[in-house]
């Protein structure tokens, strides 16, 4: 532990160094200096180069979603779908499937810690949209889901209908589609967002709302968790996940699509899809 | 230079966690304020069983995280059946928070009462509990005015925890508008200057109280 | 309430995980915020034109804003400029605007309850101001500042768990992972919580009452 924290210490100086001059004023002159001179070595290095010279690819996964991502507190190990994707891609790049490092995002923390160059790649239940494409890059769909709603088991709310109503609280996550998608469907409702959607669930669990909304996938999940909890049938949205790496990572999102490919050829995904969701991929 | 279209578009999301910021600041003022002082008193009180109690809540509290004590009233307690919506946990959870502190400050202006007073009130025929209130009390409130003062400014301050829970406050509102936007520096710089709309004033006017009682002194 | 459960050896073996990233972003902060906080205090009492008043504004802006709005601020907005951290420095590094901010009017007003007087003296037997700063006046006020300063670093010991809203794996963070579990962890895991975040900050308090009678 404390080889790490000197280590953390000497990054730290530059740290302590910005937030000093941040707070005498004059920092702009010295983050941009720094910034150059790292763009100028950086420039001729692709994302795929710098995986492969560190010998190890960084992805951004969930560590509260059961059945997608989720952290064992039992075993501290990292499971679900979007981690055995992620584990095969480090193979299909790497040649080795433990050549890799997840960190844990949320909704909302995604795209930054993406941007930051923290993670080298998002593959974190993350439905492709228009106005995400302009913030990253995506690759071609790994998984089809569609959002519903998760309610208590005597609950009477089967559809997205029966929670447009004043006085029915529906709760999601920050920075997610469903919140979205949920107040253009159910104006009437009060939603609640959350910093993510373990917290939405366990602000579900202790009563703070009546339903909680996101893709089915992740509810299905949850459902199987906590058996007190179950997802209403229906779907009201199309909500296609893909892979996200930095704008203009071409060489690395090219391997991502032809990873995908494979897997999709040679059964691979399809093992996948059924250790996790429990049946066959639909066609 | 700053969007201001993103303050003008979502100006009522602004207000509407603005409003809820200061409603719980005000709430949780008074609920510390009576929490706090019924602490105080049974600190000094001569009653032994009574100053455990409070030593214990002001020293417990004051030593774990005010976001714990909120979980708590978000999550925890309807574990047990207790249930309250995010803004009135998130309240409460301030108002157990800021109590212990304010115990401190109350106490600490109580035995600035010379302790003279207290034995010429009980001698003139007055309870404890009435000599408190009557003779001690009043006296400790003007010296206790600069720092509920600064209670209230960390109180503002530390409302911002009902983001976590989604009480809608200015945080959440400044949170959501950020995640809906993807326009973080512009929107966060907004909230701020709400935040310093509230706490600057009180500081200022902190300041100035207790540069006149330095004075009068 | 199911303790037994709740207290599982692998989930008490998480939620230590999770102290230690809690106490080393403390300390780390506290290393940081401590140097930083004593630089602008000093700077702010020698009364330097133009510098000090622009210290002023700063401090008193920070210390006048959320922590959690600081946080969200390293954390989130920062990139957009430029500065990109990722989640354990952003952390740290909104502690310490913070701390040192707070920290720096601690330690002001222990060099202003320095009389006068003593200054007067140091000079006139030939000391510089810098001198007189280092020798007799900041050992002085340092001993007094002792009890606020505790505090403080209790006060920012407590606050490393607002870092639980950028996923920063701390403790309150693990603490909210094995509460996702099962509703009947809740109340004992924030039962234990406490109680580890209590006995290290009530020893701190502990350790500065002692340092008090000591100097007094």
């Amino acid at each position: 532990m404390f080889k790490t924290v000197w280590k953390k210490m000497i990054g730290l100086g530059l740290v302590a160094m910005l937030s000093a001059t941040a707070l005498v004023g004059c920092s702009s002159e010295t983050t941009t200096e720094n910034k150059t001179d790292n763009k100028k070595e950086q420039a001729a290095e692709t994302t795929l180069d710098k995986i492969k010279e560190r010998g190890k690819l960084v992805v951004g996964v969930k560590y509260d979603l059961n059945l997608f991502g989720l952290k064992n507190p039992q075993t501290g190990e990292v499971e679900g779908f979007d981690i055995d994707i992620a584990k095969g891609l480090a193979k299909k790049i790497l040649g080795d499937e433990n050549k890799i490092e997840l960190k844990e995002v949320t909704s909302k923390t995604r795209i930054p810690m993406l941007n930051n160059g923290e993670i080298d790649a998002i593959i974190a239940t993350m439905t492709i949209t228009e106005e995400r494409k302009k913030e990253v890059d995506f690759s071609d769909v790994y998984f089809m889901a569609g959002q519903s709603l998760l309610v208590k088991k005597d609950s009477n709310i089967n559809s997205v209908k029966d929670v447009n109503k004043k006085g029915v609280t529906v709760l999601t996550a920050k920075g997610s589609t469903s919140a979205q998608n949920i107040r253009a469907k159910a104006p009437e409702a009060t939603v609640l967002e959350f910093e993510n959607y373990a917290e939405a669930f366990t602000a579900l669990k202790a009563g703070q709302g009546d339903a909680l909304t996101t893709d089915n996938a992740l509810l299905f999940g949850m459902a199987k968790q906590d058996p007190n909890f179950r997802v209403v049938d229906e779907t009201f949205s199309e909500e296609p996940y893909g892979i996200a790496v930095r704008k203009g990572d071409k060489e690395l999102l090219d391997v991502i699509n032809e990873y995908l490919k494979e897997i999709k050829a040679n059964g691979e995904y399809d093992k996948i899809y059924e250790k996790w969701i429990g049946e066959k991929p639909k066609q | 230079m700053l969007d201001y279209s993103i303050l003008i578009e979502h100006w009522d999301m602004y207000m509407q966690g603005f409003a809820n910021t200061l409603k719980a600041s005000v709430l949780a003022l008074i609920g510390s304020f009576a929490i706090g002082t019924v602490m105080a008193v049974f600190r000094i009180a001569p009653i032994r069983p009574l100053n455990w109690i409070g030593a214990a809540y002001v020293e417990f509290i004051r030593n774990i995280p005010l976001i714990l004590i909120v979980f708590v009233f978000f999550v925890g307690l309807p574990a047990i059946g207790i249930r309250f919506d995010s803004f009135t946990a998130g309240t409460l959870g301030l108002t157990v928070y800021t109590a212990a502190f304010i115990a401190e400050v109350i106490r600490a202006g109580i035995l600035a009462v010379p302790k003279g007073q207290m034995e010429a009130a009980r001698s003139s025929g007055l309870t404890y509990l009435q000599a408190m209130w009557y003779v001690i009390l009043p006296q400790a409130v003007k010296i206790v005015i600069p720092p509920m003062g600064n209670q209230f400014i960390n109180l503002v301050k530390n409302s911002s925890v009902l983001g976590v829970i989604a009480g809608l406050d200015l945080m959440y509102f400044g949170d959501l508008i950020s995640s809906e936007t993807f326009v973080t520096f512009d929107v966060y710089i907004f909230v701020a200057l709400f935040y310093l709309l509230l706490t600057i004033p009180l500081s200022l006017g902190v300041g100035a109280l207790e540069r006149r009682l330095a004075k009068s002194r | 309430m199911d303790f037994v459960g709740a207290y599982a050896p692998a989930h008490l073996k998480f939620l230590l995980e999770g102290f230690v990233v809690t106490l080393e972003v403390a300390f780390l902060s506290i290393f940081f915020s401590f140097l930083i906080g004593i630089i602008i205090g000093v700077l702010r009492y020698s009364r330097i034109p133009f510098l000090s008043p622009v210290l002023a504004v700063g401090v008193e802006t920070i210390r006048n804003l959320p922590l959690l709005l600081i946080i969200f601020f390293t954390y989130f907005a920062l990139p957009e400029v430029g500065v990109k951290l990722d989640k354990f420095y952003a952390a740290i590094l909104a502690l310490v605007i913070f701390e040192s901010a707070m920290l720096s009017e601690i330690v002001r007003s222990g060099l202003n309850s320095i009389e006068k007087g003593q200054i007067e003296a140091a000079r006139s037997s030939g000391l510089t101001y810098t001198q007189t700063l280092w020798h007799i006046v900041l050992p002085q006020a340092l001993r007094r500042m002792v009890p606020p300063i505790v505090g403080q670093f209790i006060s920012l010991l407590k606050d490393t768990s607002l870092a639980v809203v950028i996923a920063l794996p701390e403790l309150m963070n693990h603490a909210q992972i094995i509460n996702g579990q099962n509703v009947n962890y809740v109340i004992p895991i924030f039962l234990l919580v406490a109680v580890m975040y209590f006995v290290v900050n009530y020893s701190l308090s502990l350790v500065s009452r002692r340092l008090e009678h000591k100097h007094s």
